[in-house]
């Protein structure tokens, strides 16, 4: 009866074992999703639940494309938290870019992505045919993306769909451009992050952050900004505590 | 892909830092980054990390005829390598300025300064010498390329070993790593090269300049010493204008730099070397530090477990009648197991013969399914036979066959192994049937 008993344990595991996950598991790309529900919601009906980025649809069953953290958000959204420094373009996002070029009667931008980004010159506020706007490759733009998809050549404007630039435009005289990762550009940007409260508390500072991983900082002195930019890359892969800690050393040692 | 251009106002705060005496990582003037070395398990291996900036080298050796002008000296071949991984500017098999630039100025460095006795490469006079290769990866950059490949290059040669080579008479024996110990490369001295990069046309010099001040400066001089104060090489790129005391300021610190890296290159050949001795694990992977890679734990994950029994009792009752037990396994030779005799083969006909195969294959890959689905080692009867010479794998023997799946098998060649013999058996005693 042992040998029985064998065999029937051996082809029980043959068959693919559906892991239940939690929000905040770590998930490796092949994995196949499946939840469980949280206790708020009680009906029967079939729910519908938005996958964000990471999880893809494959018939009837959703894939875990990218290797992250599981996240959830009420009341129905999941996505894979990711770590990521390569930036690929994406419709309506904010990023810095560099002007590489100037040719007719666009700008060439470097993002970041695969491919450069155009940026007409009649996409700033106040611009006309008559009244070029004062571009000069090198510069820094901090502008929007109107087309970015896998078909297209991506696109950009340096003001929003009433005609004013809302914060967009050339800048940078005097600041130090850095990059960071996706994650932690995300993390700056988000509407309660910590670590730009505790960033705060040091010293003031003028920072823009792309949502492709490029930082621009602005200090009142140079120490003080290549202390800023130093703190930022180093917070990366810290916890919480820990990075309390530095920003309080930084501050008591500092000038 | 290309690389990211920089903007003006990176340039215009790297330069203005640089004149109030900052650099953007913190290091004074003349510091250098922090330069860790280790060496492979190979005999000639070695990486270096210098910052973040990162190169592998690697020396090989083979037999071949001598050049007709210098019948008894050895060759050195330099290859430097830029991998697309380093840098999205470095493109695969694009030649680029940079490369030839890098290539040149290790043969310099290294061939024409005679740190390696030639002569004593020779085996035949006329027609056999050891060629030594060098080849260096680049595997990031930041930077300092070229003192980075010189400390890799010339440590990857105090490594290394060559086979020891036994002449009688006419007669040219090349023993093997196994039949006599290999024997070190005869090198005179350690040539290294210490870079300074030269900002606002000579007034300002940085020691060691990573990849964002490299691109922002106005020239180089590199120099190639070593710790006896010797020059090596010394070269100027950039079409700057430098003074006399300026070069003769750079020659003084780069003979103290020279000698704390000789320091560091002889210290990590020491340990090295203590390892291999001692038997302890050496290589690559042992210096990564084992606290930061957490891949062998995981927390325990549930499983669904809801109707496992009446999937169960589906199956059983579909079940057949599974083999009979056998006993326990048997070592005829290292690394082999056998379990059982060979029962006779009852079918008589080829293509069940064929299915039983498959069946005995699919029982073993259940194991291994089984094997990877659980991660609680409860060990059991199990006998643990640690080789000497694999360093990853120990195999386990299992006392009792019938196995409880909780014990974690990591033998699966030996359970293939010896279901294969059991095979073999099984096909000798048939054909011996017919």
């Amino acid at each position: 009866m042992v040998c029985l008993f064998d065999c029937v344990i051996l082809s029980c595991f043959y068959v693919i074992i559906h892991l239940v996950y939690k929000v905040g598991d770590v998930l490796l790309p092949g994995d196949v999703f499946s939840f469980q529900m949280p206790e708020s919601i009680t009906d029967s009906k079939p729910e519908k639940v938005v996958c964000g980025p990471g999880l893809r649809r494959n018939g009837d069953e959703v894939l875990v494309c990218k290797s992250g953290i599981l996240r959830h958000k009420q009341p129905n959204l999941y996505w894979i938290d990711s770590q990521q420094r390569r930036y690929v373009p994406g419709k309506g996002e904010s990023v810095i870019g560099i002007i590489t070029s100037k040719s007719g009667d666009i700008f060439k931008v470097d993002v970041g992505g695969s491919e450069q980004a155009s940026l007409s010159y009649l996409a700033f506020e106040g611009a006309t045919k008559r009244n070029r706007p004062n571009v000069q490759v090198g510069d820094l733009v901090y502008s929007q993306f109107i087309i970015a998809n896998k078909d297209m050549e991506p696109e950009l404007v340096c003001i929003d769909s009433c005609g004013r630039a809302n914060g967009m435009g050339v800048f940078g005289a005097g600041g130090l451009l850095f990059k960071v990762s996706l994650g932690l550009v995300r993390r700056l940007l988000a509407p309660q992050s910590e670590i730009a409260k505790d960033l705060e508390k040091m010293f003031p500072f003028e920072i823009v952050v792309g949502m492709n991983g490029r930082v621009w900082v602005k200090s009142k002195t140079i120490q003080q900004t290549l202390i800023v930019a130093n703190l930022l890359e180093s917070c990366e892969n810290m916890t919480a505590q820990q990075r309390q800690t530095l920003f309080r050393r930084v501050a008591d040692g500092s000038i | 892909m290309r690389d990211t251009p920089l903007s003006n106002c990176e340039r215009d705060f790297l330069l203005k830092a640089i004149q109030e005496k900052k650099r953007l990582d913190g290091r004074q003037t003349y510091d250098y980054r922090s330069i860790k070395i280790s060496f492979g398990t190979d005999y000639g291996c070695c990486f270096v990390d210098l910052g973040k900036t990162r190169i592998m080298a690697q020396v090989s050796c083979e037999l071949i005829t001598p050049k007709e002008n210098r019948p008894n000296e050895g060759l050195i071949f330099f290859n430097i390598e830029l991998s697309p991984m380093a840098s999205p500017a470095f493109e695969m098999g694009r030649q680029s300025e940079l490369l030839v630039k890098l290539n040149r100025q290790l043969e310099r460095c290294l061939r024409n300064s005679k740190c390696i006795d030639t002569e004593s490469l020779c085996v035949v006079s006329g027609e056999k010498v050891w060629q030594i290769r060098v080849d260096v990866h680049l595997l990031n950059h930041d930077g300092n390329l070229m003192d980075a490949a010189s400390i890799a290059a010339i440590a990857a040669l105090c490594h290394f070993r060559r086979p020891d080579v036994g002449i009688q008479g006419e007669e040219v024996t090349v023993y093997s790593t196994e039949e006599r110990d290999p024997i070190p490369l005869s090198i005179y001295h350690m040539p290294i090269c210490v870079s300074f990069s030269f900002f606002q046309q000579g007034t300002y010099l940085l020691v060691d300049p990573c990849e964002r001040e490299e691109r922002v400066m106005d020239g180089l001089l590199m120099i190639a010493m070593n710790k006896h104060r010797e020059i090596c090489s010394i070269q100027s790129s950039g079409g700057i204008m430098l003074l006399k005391d300026q070069v003769l300021r750079c020659s003084k610190i780069a003979s103290v730099k020279v000698s704390e890296i000789t320091e560091l290159i002889n210290k990590a050949l020491e340990n090295d070397k203590k390892a291999r001795k001692t038997g302890g694990k050496f290589g690559f992977a042992e210096s990564l530090p084992q606290e930061r890679i957490t891949a062998l734990k995981t927390d325990v994950s549930p499983v669904e477990m809801s109707d496992v029994k009446e999937k169960a009792n589906e199956i059983v009752q579909r079940a057949e009648v599974p083999p009979q037990t056998v006993p326990s396994p048997v070592l005829t030779a290292p690394g082999t197991g056998q379990v059982g005799e060979g029962l006779e083969n009852s079918w008589g006909l080829k293509e069940e013969e064929e299915e039983e195969e498959e069946e005995e294959d699919e029982t073993v890959e259940l194991k291994m399914e089984l094997e990877e689905g659980h991660e609680e080692k409860g060990r059991g009867d199990v006998v643990v036979i640690s080789d000497s010479d694999s360093e990853e794998e120990d195999v386990v023997i299992l006392n009792q066959v019938t196995t409880k799946e909780k014990a974690s098998i990591s033998n699966q060649q030996g359970a293939v192994a010896s279901k294969q013999q059991q095979q073999q058996q099984k096909k000798k005693k048939k054909k011996r049937g017919q």
